[in-house]
């Protein structure tokens, strides 16, 4: 096992090389010009030229490439062009509020979908099936930002029980951090719980023929204890897998949630430096989702290992 | 454990006075939503408008601008000007101070003026007149011109980017290219640097120490009297969530609500809305001289006769209270405005401009025409542009693109097909154009002009007279001269103004009419 781990691992550097040669790149043949950013709308050639030249950003392409490069094998991801702090310290100051949106979002989709596509395929052709079912097909359908400011509408503006916008570190208070967290949490989950309950349901269906269900229940099982430790269990693998997808794919979601919930994450870090064409920002931000990606897929094979002992590395 | 009698009555005594006196002693926080994150924290290194905003909340400046447009002493107490207007001697205010706590010095002043100048446009055409700044003690300096010049106290006053904002000499000494570490200012708030969140919120406080002036506040002069204990600008870039926000009562103040926005504003009972940019903004449009076919004066005049005001601005803002059609180069409501040679112009008589077109020899190149798309204040005005100028005569190949692309491209001095343009829109600051010297697009200098670089002896003859004109009423024909000139020449089209007001919780009173978002005189009132 641990020496799959490893090859997993290594195997990770070709792929961040390619990441990095990628990234950076893309972000030099796309159009923009951090030093018009910087200079402002009023400045004129000479001192955009200036900010270029202070920069470095009026050296040879490969250059510029090996001087990044150099410095990040010595761990050094440089400095933002504008907000005089290094990546490191502004990735580091937004780790917290993704992390923390990330986790509820998975906890709370995990929590409802699970029990739900369980019941659903229970009640399969029944009223609750159809509900379920349906929620989960509105669920995926809408996009994030409607439900967001649907909730907004409805918790926050016209109910008042939940704050619009923003954040609260941990260390400020947990109150206040679990008041701030409910409504882009649950608004992000909304999309992986029609996913998670989808799978459940259909993972669970297709278990629920077999013949060591027939014997549990045919040992007087009580149905709750069939459903979630024979049933549930057998059908793991599958919901483990789209769980596993699902955290991967909250690298999408956080940054249009971040935004719409004024979160200082690390999604909204990616905007701002997008946008801004803030290159060393965006490249280590891609780099380190491009690694947290890696990383979940390699986390979610070993799970595989808890669900069926046959699975062996 | 037993408490004594006494003990308690002490202790409870206490609990009791402590209360009354901790909510006397409430901190009164202003939460606002500038027009965008605040990135860059050097006012002279950027010319960016919330850069701008964070230097009149941190540092103080020698002049401001008025209410009236008119320029007046800040942290200068008085200043004398010899007799052959080529002395100007100023002498600094009693008790202004640093936020470190030391005293603000003629040094610290002349070596900030050297910085900005070195940056600032304006700042660079004034330096052209001087021949020596000098210290003469702590509080006053001198500073000896070559020949006379109008422009040096209005340049020390100019209220937008870059704004010649005072540093201490040791922060001042930084190379003008090089970005600040150093925040220390003397102005009425203190920026609280551990504080700053870049995406998140930037924080300032009352300085406790500032000496305001005893004039009332008006405009960007008078007394800065900071009415609340601390502000922080929070980074809410979704204008909707900002809104939600307003409405909700999280936040106090938007700086810059969209248009479509202001009716949700309007239509709440607690929300008002606010115009503390009484001399708004001006739409333009910019050709690019350097290429076919705009490089031919009588194409580009053509210009002029195929646009008008109305269009532009409806389709843009839509709401009539919040524009003005105002045929003057430089802003209605202004010193210099002025509608001469105006006449016939800008009232979309397309026959006239293919008539032009047809004498210049146009030959149907064309036009590659900039769409910034994800600015809304700037979205609708190249769609109008294509049209108004196809129903003039011309072919127009519009490029839609982000505004940060388009800035980019239009440093680009290369002909269309090698990545090049022809011309772009956008919009300016009133308070940035308000004369021929300070309105970026009339320098027609060549190279040294701005983007589209117009080369025109004409222009720049005139505005070096300007420079050195001291009569203010000699100075209005002058601009008067320049905007026919521009008429001719077409250096750029000026293409109406636009307003938008601030949003605020009605408990916010005090908001300063001025050309730059100014926190100072703002009072938060308790909510009823």
């Amino acid at each position: 096992m641990l020496g799959y781990i490893l090859r997993r691992l290594l195997a990770t550097l070709p792929v961040m090389l390619i990441v990095a040669v990628f990234v950076f790149l893309m972000l030099r043949l796309t159009p923009g010009d951090p030093a018009a950013v910087i200079a402002g709308d009023n400045a004129n050639s000479e001192q955009v030229a200036a900010i270029r030249n202070s920069l470095g950003l009026d050296q040879p392409i490969f250059t510029q490439f090996f001087i990044w490069f150099g410095n990040i094998l010595r761990g050094d991801f440089g400095e933002s062009y504008f907000f005089k702090k290094t990546v490191a310290e502004l990735i580091t100051s937004r780790l917290e509020p993704t992390l923390a949106l990330s986790l509820a979002t998975i906890v709370i989709a995990v929590a409802v979908a699970v029990p739900l596509g369980v019941l659903a395929a229970y009640r399969q052709g029944t009223l609750i099936d159809k509900i379920v079912m349906g929620f989960s097909v509105l669920g995926f359908s809408v996009p994030v930002f409607v439900i967001g400011y649907s909730l907004i509408y409805l918790f926050a503006i016209k109910l008042n029980w939940l704050p619009v916008q923003g954040y609260q570190r941990i260390g400020d208070g947990f109150g206040g951090f679990l008041q701030r967290l409910i409504l882009p949490s649950v608004t992000l989950s909304v999309i992986y719980i029609a996913l998670i309950a989808r799978m459940t349901r259909t993972s669970v269906l297709d278990v629920m023929g077999e013949d060591y269900i027939r014997t549990a229940r045919a040992k007087g099982q009580v149905e709750v204890k069939v459903l979630f430790k024979h049933a549930l269990k057998n059908a793991a693998v599958p919901i483990v897998t789209v769980i596993g997808l699902g955290v991967a794919l909250l690298i999408g979601g956080v940054v249009v949630t971040e935004s719409v919930f004024t979160i200082p994450g690390l999604g909204r870090l990616t905007v701002d430096a997008v946008l801004a064409r803030d290159y060393p920002t965006i490249q280590a931000v891609i780099l380190l989702f491009s690694f947290v990606y890696v990383l979940i897929n390699l986390l979610v094979d070993l799970a595989y290992t808890l669900f069926d002992p046959r699975i062996r590395y | 454990m037993r408490m004594s009698k006494g003990l308690a009555t002490i202790l409870t005594a206490a609990a009791l006075l402590a209360l009354p006196c901790g909510a006397a002693n409430a901190q009164v926080t202003l939460k606002v939503v500038m027009h965008s994150d605040l990135k860059i924290v050097d006012p002279i290194w950027t010319t960016a408008y919330i850069t701008r905003n964070h230097g009149y909340m941190v540092y103080d400046t020698l002049f401001a601008m008025d209410e009236k447009g008119e320029i007046k002493p800040q942290m200068v107490d008085k200043y004398d000007v010899s007799a052959d207007k080529l002395t100007y001697t100023f002498t600094l205010r009693d008790g202004l101070a640093w936020h470190d706590g030391a005293p603000v010095t003629a040094e610290d002043c002349v070596a900030s003026i050297k910085r900005w100048a070195a940056k600032d446009s304006l700042g660079q055409k004034v330096m052209t007149f001087v021949d020596t700044i000098s210290v003469g003690n702590p509080k006053t300096f001198t500073v000896k011109l070559k020949e006379q010049t109008g422009l040096l106290v209005f340049a020390l006053g100019k209220p937008s980017s870059n704004v010649p904002f005072m540093m201490p000499k040791r922060v001042a000494d930084t190379d003008p290219n090089t970005q600040i570490s150093d925040f220390t200012g003397s102005g009425p708030f203190v920026f609280k640097k551990e504080e700053w969140k870049p995406g998140d919120k930037a924080v300032y406080v009352k300085f406790d120490k500032y000496k305001p002036r005893s004039e009332p506040a008006s405009g960007l002069a008078g007394g800065k009297v900071a009415k609340v204990d601390r502000v922080e600008w929070l980074a809410i870039s979704d204008q909707q969530q900002a809104i939600n926000a307003l409405l909700a009562g999280e936040i106090d103040y938007i700086e810059a609500p969209s248009h479509d926005l202001l009716p949700l504003v309007k239509a709440d009972k607690n929300l008002k809305l606010v115009d503390w940019n009484p001399l708004g903004n001006q739409y333009t449009f910019r050709p690019n001289h350097l290429h076919p076919p705009f490089n031919n004066p009588k194409v580009r005049q053509a210009l002029w006769y195929a646009f008008n005001q109305k269009d532009f601005l409806e389709a843009v803002i839509g709401d009539p209270t919040y524009y003005k059609t105002c045929k003057s180069e430089f802003p209605c409501g202004t010193a210099m405005s002025t509608d001469t040679a105006m006449a016939g112009l800008l009232e979309s008589n397309f026959q006239k401009s293919k008539d032009l077109l047809k004498e210049a020899g146009y030959d149907g190149t064309p036009v590659v025409l900039m769409h910034s798309t994800d600015l809304q204040v700037l979205t609708n005005l190249a769609p109008v542009a294509k049209s108004l100028m196809e129903k003039g005569g011309f072919k127009v190949d519009m490029q839609s693109m982000d505004w940060q692309t388009l800035v980019a491209r239009r440093a680009k001095k290369e002909p269309v097909n090698a990545g090049g343009w022809n011309a772009f829109m956008t919009s300016w600051v009133s308070a940035d154009i308000l004369n021929p010297v300070m309105a970026g697009f009339a320098n027609a200098g060549c190279d040294k002009a701005m983007f589209g670089w117009p080369c025109d002896e004409v222009t720049e003859k005139l505005r070096d007279q300007f420079a050195r004109e001291t009569d203010p009423a000699k100075q209005k024909e002058i601009a008067a001269a320049v905007q026919k000139r521009n008429t001719e020449f077409t250096t750029h089209l000026f293409l109406g103004q636009w307003y938008l007001p601030a949003a605020t919780r009605k408990n916010i009173d005090g908001v300063l009419s001025a050309p730059a978002p100014v926190f100072w005189n703002v009072e938060k009132k308790s909510q009823s």
